[in-house]
């Protein structure tokens, strides 16, 4: 009895599941749920591995802190490999940090405000640098400094040149969204009130865009951690080498959970100064339409 | 001066891809700066190992297209079902579902590939949980393509997602009552209206997701380790560490970039174009 009525009932609900456009989209629902967990699992994985106590990294042998601080020669505590690694990273985002939003800025409030050849011509190299596949710049600089500036010694004055050449675009890319946003007016305004040129900049101008300066930096520095191809390419022996080539080669002989460690260090100072990025970016954005993880979208 | 940093380098590697190598000085190259000296030696050799008889290059080439090709496509097609998802569907969860899907950007490329790398291990979940389909035992990280080919897609589909979504979030909803008040079934609408709309996104997305591909190389190193699947990355990374290979890399770098040209063009083309609209 209960089984002939529970019959047509399932079949109006599959009936109404193909004919009622606002139904719940289980199957788009069921993809996306899959994506995110099949993109961000592996890495949860990995930080929870760092903390295992044996050499494996899949299998688990026991919560320790060994290669953490533990280990007197494996633990990224005191390797001086690994030290050394994770020093050159912070050392390269920092510099290309200080040197490249600033530069970035600069070249975004240029190209909004010259307009003409040369303007276009700037804007279309800064756009060319986003999609140039890394290892075609990576490996002509390799070629640039080993033959005609050889005085660019390979190593860190080499990867700070390489990292920042194209880490300009982020910021002037970035701020220059912006600005085109903003317009001309307010600037016009303050000058129509008194203001010169460069007190307009300072005062009106500089403020409008500080939240797109704090997205370049985080964005900046995620980069610059994140990068393998063009740091690869140009450091000169294993004393300049990043986290991530340390990664690479370790990954290719034998890792050890280590490497899990030093990848997680690097992974909470990247997440660390993204979140401190966005906090400041909201807190300087406040009464703007659209929240910040729309605004990361549009990016 | 930003062109000049492009133009210098860029010209340096064409006078290396043009000049000859001194053998005597540890395989230095001797780049030829003046056009008229320009020796077309290397640079043909490296040419004809991509067509002709000793095409060693060959595979690799065709490889490269094809897993370019397969991975790009399953990032559109996965792509474009959790963006649109998210865009339309997703409701009070938008927020977080982006963040989540902003968030592989800021986590180190290498270390995700690494993390897939111990998931692949022999022995490791990956096997244990194919065991049942008759994988139990296969070494996944031994050079098979379709490892290499799921390894691309994960790393670049967040390039695919964003534009996707950006301009799908875009689309008024009233625009899709519309089409649904004339008669359009939901299957038409999308096909009518939400998809054209959406082609600029999704052609950017295929071209940004593209160009980082036929560069990579350590994706490949990392998950196959194995030559039967290495790419044009590969050949220019190993190019490079050879004594005396700086003119073959500059040849390879040069014929890389004569094939990426195109799809360059197209995006910097199009920028301009959705730029220009915006302004």
């Amino acid at each position: 009895m209960s089984v002939a009525l529970e019959a047509p009932a399932a079949q109006t609900r599959t009936g109404g599941y193909f004919k009622n456009p606002w139904r719940k989209p289980r199957v788009l629902q069921g993809v996306t749920i899959a994506y995110l967990l099949w993109s961000l699992l592996p890495v949860v994985i990995a930080v929870i591995f760092s903390f295992n106590d044996g050499r494996s990294r899949i299998i688990w042998q026991g919560f320790s802190m060994r290669w953490w601080t533990a280990d007197p020669t494996d633990s990224i505590l005191h390797d001086p490999q690994m030290r050394a690694a994770i020093a050159q990273t912070y050392k390269l985002a920092i510099l290309v940090v200080l040197i490249s939003v600033p530069i970035g800025t600069l070249f975004a409030i240029g190209i909004d405000r010259w307009h003409g050849r040369p303007a276009r011509g700037a804007n279309f190299v800064m756009l060319l640098s986003f999609v140039v596949p890394e290892i075609i710049l990576g490996t002509s600089l390799f070629i640039l400094f080993t033959t005609l500036f050889k005085f660019v010694h390979l190593g860190t004055p080499a990867e700070f040149l390489g990292l920042a050449v194209f880490q300009v675009s982020y910021p002037a890319v970035i701020v220059r969204a912006r600005l085109l946003t903003i317009g001309p007016e307010y600037e016009e305004a303050a000058m129509d009130l008194g203001a010169s040129p460069s007190q307009a900049i300072r005062r009106v101008l500089l403020p409008l865009i500080t939240p797109a300066i704090f997205a370049s930096v985080a964005l900046v520095f995620a980069d610059c951690v994140d990068d393998f191809v063009t740091v690869n390419a140009l450091s000169g022996d294993a004393s300049t080498e990043t986290v991530a080539q340390k990664i690479y080669s370790a990954s290719r002989a034998s890792p050890t959970p280590e490497v899990n460690a030093a990848a997680t260090v690097m992974l909470i100072t990247t997440l660390l100064i993204v979140g401190i990025g966005l906090l400041l970016y909201r807190r300087f954005n406040r009464g703007q339409a659209g929240g910040s993880a729309a605004d990361l979208a549009q990016l | 001066m930003l062109a000049a940093l492009f133009v210098v380098p860029a010209y340096v590697v064409v006078s290396v891809a043009f000049g000859t190598v001194d053998f005597s000085n540890f395989g230095r190259p001797v780049p030829y700066y003046a056009p008229w000296w320009w020796s077309f030696d290397t640079f043909n050799q490296t040419l004809s190992k991509f067509w002709g008889p000793e095409a060693i290059y060959q595979d690799a080439l065709i490889r490269t297209f094809v897993y370019v090709i397969a991975a790009s496509m399953i990032c559109l097609v996965l792509g474009y079902t959790v963006a649109y998802f998210t865009a339309r569907k997703a409701t009070k969860y938008k927020g977080l579902i982006l963040i989540l899907l902003v968030s592989p950007l800021w986590i180190s490329y290498l270390m995700r590939i690494y993390a897939w790398q111990g998931l692949l291990d022999s022995g490791g979940p990956i096997n244990v949980l194919l065991g049942p389909f008759g994988f139990r035992h296969t070494d996944l990280l031994s050079g098979l393509p379709i490892t290499v080919i799921i390894g691309l897609v994960y790393g670049y589909i967040p390039f695919m997602i964003l534009p996707i979504y950006a301009s799908l979030d875009r689309i008024p909803e009233s625009l899709l009552e519309a089409g649904r008040d004339l008669g359009a079934s939901g299957g038409q609408t999308f096909w009518r209206v939400t998809l054209p709309m959406s082609r600029p996104a999704i052609l950017t997305g295929i071209v940004i997701v593209t160009l980082p591909m036929f560069g990579d190389y350590y994706t490949n190193d990392l998950l196959s380790q194995s030559p039967r699947t290495s790419m044009f990355g590969n050949l220019i990374a190993t190019q490079k560490e050879l004594l005396g290979g700086a003119t073959r890399t500059a040849s390879l770098v040069l014929i890389l970039s004569v094939i990426v040209l195109l799809p360059m063009m197209y995006y910097l083309h199009e920028t301009r174009r959705a730029s220009e609209r915006a302004a």
